[in-house]
């Protein structure tokens, strides 16, 4: 150690399109003090040269706040899924493996498409109508201790690992996963989101919905903004119980 | 029907506590009647054949949950891709286990069946204790029954956590945890009794 100059080495599976067989390739950089693996990726992009000297394509990969908000740099990392951007070089082990996220379709090298939590969010509704001809005025008021957690809840990004994470989240099934499950109690803990609560319970009840969870909890361990998905799933489980139940008995209380 | 997946689901929670939760409990603790001798266990397997009813009860309480819980049990365990070496969590190991433990079950009670109610059904044999003693008495039958009394204890305990969430009934982290503590003594309690009895037995 000390005379040599110090190196990082980074391994990762590649792929040219969607449809193209993955490969991996490998790469030398040279350490700089606090390096993350976007800062390598960038220096890879910057001088596309492999660990064996040869030519290559510059590391396609998806990033966009570089302070872990956004949800666009999830790649899997030595064999866990998380964001990039945090992912400090110092707190790796080399050689430090990068793959994509293959529960999404790949697009190419470390992107992935991740439309399909766009579209379950469509699916379970998760926004709150307020559009239409006339101004309705303000609405309800939320308590502050309710806000308080539903607040933790709006910290999902959409970036699809706890999707990656999750053991029944795959090509055999049609889950849509604990992310979307969570923005629908999120949306019905708001006073004017709750005035569509059934809509979103009936919706998650449907196929792939929350019924397909089967409580390998991988997603809180997973989740990088810490968000009570588990929780979320067991309030919502209750949610759905009551329901069910209305749906079959009758209710004034559906809403 | 587009909620027919939640309502099958559903279904397979309840089921694998109300009955067949419930028949297993009792089924240990007949067995266990063998710690107190050939007599006790001949009684207690006696009044249960003997229950008024008793192939409705079977047939309703037993078999129908059963065959049920195992096929749709089946196809959800074929449907994840378990990652317990990535993801190395003590609920996601759990949750292997769980699937594990249900296919090992479908083939241990099936084989379990054949070789005494179906026997006793065709008349090739009685239900009493020298039945178990004889299919116990050679060492990999009864390292096989170890293994089903285990896994089945296992499969319940675990399966009344996930029931519990399943429903709603558990939604804190900590009432979950608290749970987690708790079926651990229920795994353990019957097992205590599952092996007891084996060993009564031999």
């Amino acid at each position: 150690m000390g005379e040599a100059a110090k190196t990082v080495i980074f391994e990762i599976e590649r792929r040219d399109s969607t449809e193209t067989e993955s490969y991996f390739e490998k790469f030398e950089l040279p350490y700089r003090p606090n390096m993350n693996v976007i800062s390598a990726l960038m220096e890879i992009r910057r001088n596309p040269v492999n660990i064996d000297g040869k030519n290559t394509t510059p590391v396609n990969w998806d990033m966009n706040c570089l302070e872990e908000v956004c949800g666009a740099c999830s790649m899997i990392i030595n064999g866990k899924a998380r964001q990039s951007c945090t992912a400090l070089v110092d707190q790796l082990e080399q050689p430090i493996r990068l793959q994509p996220m293959k529960t999404f379709p790949v697009v190419r090298d470390l992107v992935v498409d991740r439309s399909r939590m766009f579209d379950s969010l469509k699916k379970v509704k998760a926004w709150i109508p307020i559009d239409g001809t006339h101004d309705l005025g303000e609405g309800p008021r939320m308590p502050e201790r309710k806000r308080q957690w539903a607040y933790e809840l709006s910290k999902c990004m959409t970036c699809g690992v706890c999707l990656e994470a999750c053991p029944n989240v795959n090509d055999k099934s049609d889950f849509i996963g604990p992310a979307p499950l969570s923005q629908v109690r999120l949306m019905n803990a708001h006073p004017t989101g709750a005035m569509n609560r059934d809509e979103r319970l009936n919706a998650i009840m449907g196929d792939g919905g929350l019924a397909s969870c089967g409580n390998s909890q991988n997603c809180v361990e997973s989740c990088p903004k810490g968000i009570p998905l588990t929780t979320s799933i067991a309030a919502l489980n209750r949610e759905t119980t009551v329901q069910m139940f209305r749906n079959f008995f009758g209710s004034d209380h559906a809403v | 029907m587009d909620n027919r997946e939640f309502l099958l689901r559903r279904l397979h929670s309840l089921l694998g506590i109300i009955p067949l939760g419930i028949f297993l409990t009792q089924h240990l603790i007949v067995n266990h009647f063998a710690t107190q001798g050939v007599e006790a266990f001949n009684n207690a397997s006696h009044f249960m054949a003997n229950l008024p009813f008793v192939i409705f009860l079977e047939i309703f309480v037993i078999y129908l949950p059963i065959m049920f819980h195992a096929f749709y049990g089946v196809y959800i365990a074929f449907t994840s891709r378990h990652n317990p070496g990535k993801y190395s969590y003590m609920r996601n190991i759990l949750f292997t286990l769980q699937r594990y433990t249900g296919v090992f079950l479908v083939v241990f009670i099936a084989w379990h069946v054949f070789e005494t109610r179906f026997q006793v059904a065709i008349g090739a044999a009685e239900a009493d204790f020298n039945m178990m003693a004889n299919i116990l008495d050679n060492p990999w039958m009864f390292a096989f029954y170890v293994a089903g009394v285990l896994t089945a204890t296992f499969h319940l305990a675990n399966g009344l956590w996930s029931f519990l969430v399943t429903w709603g009934i558990t939604q804190s982290e900590k009432a979950q945890r608290y749970t987690t503590y708790f079926t651990l003594v229920v795994f353990l309690v019957l097992s205590v009794i599952g092996i007891r009895a084996l060993l009564a037995f031999v």
